[in-house]
């Protein structure tokens, strides 16, 4: 970079041999005040130096930037110094070398932060073109976060020597981008403004923005400048705010509060009367106001504006929006780009909120598959199926302790969970839910105290606080397609494995042997034994994979959620509504409650986005009036097999 | 005598222990026994049994698994608490405006309530369903019709489409917890998760907490026992077999001619306004209500009070609740001593939970008549013995056994 500057210099000094001095003289004109330079005056000397044309500018700019701009103490000669061991290497400002000297006979210049932007502004142009791709990127970069009228001649002129393709994008980019703002021509701008079309760039809405900013104004005539409309009363504008424009124009007195009232009438209060009204008498607004004009009237208190003074002045005057931007063709072109850039992010918006929705009932299905084995299928309420969640995602976690590479750990810990939960749901089917087969209201109870005993256990064993569960690294990150629309790549990896669970689910039970055992048996137990297939068996198997698939679900959603005591608490009421909503008994009924809810969820939020406990309450309610109507949910099983 | 009948005979006992515990706690009570704290702790067990008897009539008497019912009951805490906090805020409002010098207005004093009571929720308005909550007749007519409408419409979507069973329950289950996601908001109107506070303060009472304790202690017996005999009139008449026999059948009563979503109907409104008052009791003596109270875990608790004091039998529901509610508070309350184990120490704090959720598993499977079904063994009650296969494809069919006697 010195070798490469210093041959610069010298290339530059046989074209233009007098430049060579201009930076030299100009730091010479300003020596005061660059050895003790304030942020408010510096501007203009740095802006010279930037503006001289020589090639050493850059140089000292910079050394000065980083402290290491020199006065030697014995000739108070100013140098660019470089480390070159124990000492510095000086060059004087033109740029000619001039030997070695110790640090203590130097006295470094140390400009303050302020300072230093003001010379990293101006440092742009050279780095523009500076011959290392990753400086000017870092240029592009600070014009883009910080862009001023200044930065649009140099980005021009860089544009053409510019050889990186991308590079020679952005600078093209962030020069219409400049353009459109900074230009003085209005044709210009304008073309500039409609080059982008409905680009969807955020950097191109915060160009557009301040554009079509507005203020607004109160006045009996239409105000000079740029009008965007003039504001109907009440309808536009709030009556309260009109009135603050007129106080603000000084074209009506302020408006009295009721504290100021109150404490005008108690600053006059004499021998229990206030402008003639008795003190006990004033417990009524109606006889303030009537003491208050008394005091007025009287001239003990400042002129205020009533109600009825106040309506009159507010429908005598006019109130205005007014652009800050001065050209009308300019801010109609923003307005029209902006039109249509809100299109189209209308439509990015729809897909992205399409996107999430699918997401969230991916994870309801992961969620509700277990349990539309279990409860659909067997027709068993497991209020225990949310803590086989927990367990499988505490599994999860506790594979990470031993195996510290993440996609390996995730790789056990699928299946192990699903080991896990299966014996647990093997055992619990065993020891309780077969007792109380003929008993479904019993069955509810006796699982709900299985889950408070699990949930207590799980707490004890791994505390309250939220342990982690970390994603390989292949799936951090999301897959952003425009500035709109992105999803992220767990969630694509949890719609994955939802899809799968449902071809499993599926090959399972109507192309094996067991899912045609499972199906007969749930037909009719006493039929099924009589040809020969085992129902305890069978139930015994169900229930383990429903809470077996339950523990993978644990693993999944474990990776994107806190991993608590209480994670399968927050899914198991959604979950048998997917369950309920669906139909009973059908996977395909579960897969559309999964995504009729999920959805439905997504919308509400998407119209009330601050607040997701109002989402959840209108969906339940939904859900409460949509069983009203189809009571045997989406996908109803027609025939005996219906039950009841 | 008609109430010396043998099936009144368990009434007479019931209401004869309640006199005998409420007079025993006031005199203890009188004489420094026992803390205001304890008084306090009996007068809200008193109204949680009071709800655990409606929920023995819905559950055990009409078996319809309700899992909504504290929603009732808080419903009822709310409408009350409002009248409580307004009026007691009023009291503060108008104190303090009194020092401003001159004679506070009406707007005045309003405005300064909505401020004091929801600055917390960053609002300054009083929400229009506040606009009864000055007066305490209207407030009390709510706790009745509010948890009541609910009920009945709720009910009546229910029933008529003939949602039943398990799917009842999960449907209640659902309501509490709409319910409660609703009001944990700060813009519903009710303080979102601060919920309503300083309930235990009674307006225009200057009388010590000692006293109004014991006030309330009364009151909670004296609803109880008013609730009890009145649900005892209902369960021992000709309405009391028919919501049996719908628990059993519901299929054939309806064959028989009886409206079954009416009698439904009834019992579950019935319930919640039993609820709902049992709530308006219960709340002045906790002083605080907060949406979280309305949690589906706690109307689940509800029912593993009645099962484990026996469904089907009013006084089972009343032991269960007291029983458990006493229990849970004695093993949370930090005061059970450890048992210290060789690899470890169970400490009741943490493992109370799990001692109730395995007893409950246990009650279901091996007890399902609850403790009651003590009573039923020490005056030898026994049910007929039902054994051998059944001979239809139904439940509840003839058993092998029955056919041949």
């Amino acid at each position: 970079m010195r070798l490469t500057a210093l041959l610069l210099a010298a290339f530059c000094l046989l074209p233009w041999p007098a430049l060579a001095q201009e930076a030299a003289r100009i730091v010479e004109e300003n020596r005061a005040q660059i050895e003790k330079p304030s942020r408010q005056t510096i501007g203009p000397v740095i802006a010279e130096l930037a503006a001289s044309g020589d090639a050493m500018a850059d140089d000292i700019l910079s050394a000065w930037a980083e402290k290491r701009l020199v006065i030697r103490k014995s000739d108070s000669a100013m140098f660019v110094a470089a480390p070159d061991g124990d000492g510095f290497a000086l060059t004087a400002l033109d740029g000619t070398p001039a030997g070695t000297a110790a640090k203590g006979d130097l006295t470094e210049l140390k400009p303050n932060a302020g300072v230093r932007g003001l010379i990293a502004t101006a440092l742009v142009q050279f780095t523009l073109s500076d011959p290392d791709p990753a400086k000017r990127q870092a240029a592009l970069t600070s014009i883009a976060q910080d862009p001023t009228a200044e930065a649009l001649e140099p980005l021009r002129a860089a544009i053409a020597t510019e050889e990186d393709p991308a590079l020679q994008a952005q600078k093209v980019r962030l020069e219409r981008l400049l353009t459109l703002r900074f230009d003085p021509s209005s044709e210009a701008r304008v073309a500039a403004i409609d080059s982008f079309g409905a680009d969807l760039g955020l950097d191109l809405r915060a160009a557009l923005n301040p554009l079509v900013a507005t203020t607004r104004v109160a006045s009996a005539t239409p105000p000079d400048g740029n009008l965007a409309r003039e504001l109907r009363l009440g309808a536009d504008i709030p009556e309260d705010e009109a009135y603050a424009l007129l106080v603000a124009a000084n074209l009506a007195p302020a408006r009295l509060t009721l504290e100021e009232q109150r404490a005008a009438l108690l600053a006059n209060l004499k021998d229990g009367m206030v402008g003639g009204v008795p003190l006990a008498e004033l417990n009524t607004q109606a006889a303030r106001d009537r003491a208050y004009t008394a005091l007025e009237a009287s001239g003990a208190v400042p002129v205020a504006a009533t109600d009825d003074e106040a309506t009159a002045a507010l429908a005598a005057a006019k109130f205005y929006e007014v652009y800050a931007e001065p050209d009308p063709a300019v801010t109609d072109a923003a307005q029209a780009a902006l039109g249509r850039i809100g299109t189209k992010v209308g439509v990015m918006q729809t897909a992205d909120l399409g996107l999430d929705a699918l997401s969230l009932a991916s994870i309801y299905f992961l969620a509700a598959i277990g349990l539309a084995i279990t409860f659909g299928v067997m027709g068993v309420i497991n209020m225990a199926h949310g803590e086989f969640i927990t367990i499988g995602a505490y599994t999860g976690y506790v594979v990470q302790l031993f195996v510290p590479d993440y996609t390996l750990s995730i790789l056990i810990a699928l299946p192990l969970a699903f080991a896990v939960t299966f014996a647990g749901g093997v055992a619990m089917e065993r020891l309780v839910i077969r007792h109380l087969y003929k008993r479904p209201l019993e069955t509810l109870l006796a699982t709900f105290g299985i889950s408070i005993a699990l949930q207590q256990i799980l707490k004890n064993v791994f505390g309250t606080q939220a342990r982690p569960l970390t994603s390989p690294a292949w799936l951090d990150g999301a897959l952003v397609i425009n500035d709109v629309v992105s999803i992220s790549y767990i969630r694509i990896a949890i719609f994955v494995l939802a899809l799968v669970f449902l071809a499993f689910f599926l090959w399972l039970m109507k192309r094996t042997r067991l899912g045609l055992e499972v199906r007969a048996v749930t037909q009719n137990p006493a039929m099924a034994a009589s040809m020969g297939i085992n129902p305890d068996r069978i139930n015994m198997l169900t229930f383990g994979l429903g809470s077996g698939i339950a523990g993978i679900a644990g693993v999944a959603i474990g990776l994107f959620a806190k991993v608590t005591s209480e994670l399968g608490t927050d899914y198991i009421v959604q979950s048998f509504m997917t369950v309920v909503v669906g139909g009973v008994g059908s996977i395909w009924g579960t897969l559309a409650g999964a995504t009729m809810i999920g959805g439905l969820q997504k919308v509400i939020e998407f119209f009330n986005p601050s607040n997701t406990l109002a989402a959840q309450t209108y969906m339940i309610l939904f859900i409460i009036l949509f069983i009203q109507f189809r009571s045997r949910g989406i996908i109803a099983l027609r025939g005996r097999a219906a039950g009841d | 005598m008609t109430f010396l009948q043998p099936r009144h005979r368990s009434a007479v006992i019931f209401i004869a222990c309640l006199a005998v515990f409420t007079i025993a706690v006031t005199i203890a009570a009188h004489f420094g026994l026992v803390s205001t704290s304890f008084v306090k702790t009996l007068g809200k067990t008193l109204c949680l049994c009071l709800a655990a008897l409606a929920m023995d009539l819905i559950w055990g008497y009409a078996g319809i698994l309700s899992l909504g019912h504290m929603a009732f009951f808080a419903l009822g805490g709310y409408m009350i608490g409002m009248w409580l906090m307004y009026a007691r805020t009023a009291e503060i409002v108008v104190a303090s405006l009194l020092n401003g010098g001159l004679p506070a207005t009406p707007e005045e004093i309003s405005q300064g309530i909505a401020t004091q009571i929801f600055g917390v929720v960053g609002a300054s308005d009083l929400p229009a369903i506040w606009v009864f909550a000055h007066s305490l007749p209207a407030q009390l007519a709510l706790v009745i019709l509010v948890p009541g409408l609910l009920a009945l419409v709720f009910g009546w979507l229910a029933f008529r489409s003939r949602v039943t069973g398990v799917y009842l329950s999960i449907l209640t289950q659902a309501m509490t917890l709409a319910l409660a996601l609703y009001l944990f908001q700060n813009d519903s109107g009710l303080r979102g998760n601060n919920g309503l506070s300083g309930l235990q303060n009674l307006p225009g009472v200057t009388a010590s907490q000692d006293a109004v304790s014991l006030w309330f202690f009364w009151a909670s017996a004296a609803a109880l026992a008013v609730a009890y005999l009145a649900l005892h009139a209902i369960v021992s008449g000709k309405f009391g077999s028919v919501i049996r026999a719908i628990r059993d059948d519901e299929a054939r009563v309806r064959f028989l001619g009886y409206s079954v979503e009416g009698y439904k109907l009834f019992v579950f409104t019935l319930t919640a306004v039993i609820c709902a008052l049992a709530g308006a009791l219960y709340y002045p003596q906790a002083g605080i209500i907060n949406p979280a109270e309305l949690a589906p875990i706690a109307s689940i608790y509800l029912a593993v009070w009645v099962a484990i004091g026996g469904r089907g039998r009013l006084y089972g529901a009343v032991i269960g609740a007291a029983l458990v509610s006493l229990l849970s508070s004695w093993f949370t309350g930090g005061r059970v001593p450890s048992i210290p184990l060789g690899f470890g120490t169970i400490n009741w704090v943490d493992w109370w939970l799990v001692l109730l959720g395995l007893t409950f598993v246990c009650v279901t499977l091996f007890a399902p008549k609850g403790l009651g079904g003590l009573v039923d063994r020490f005056a030898g009650v026994h049910a007929p013995d039902r054994k051998g296969a059944p001979l239809g494809p139904d439940q509840g069919s003839l058993q092998e056994q029955e056919a041949k006697e």
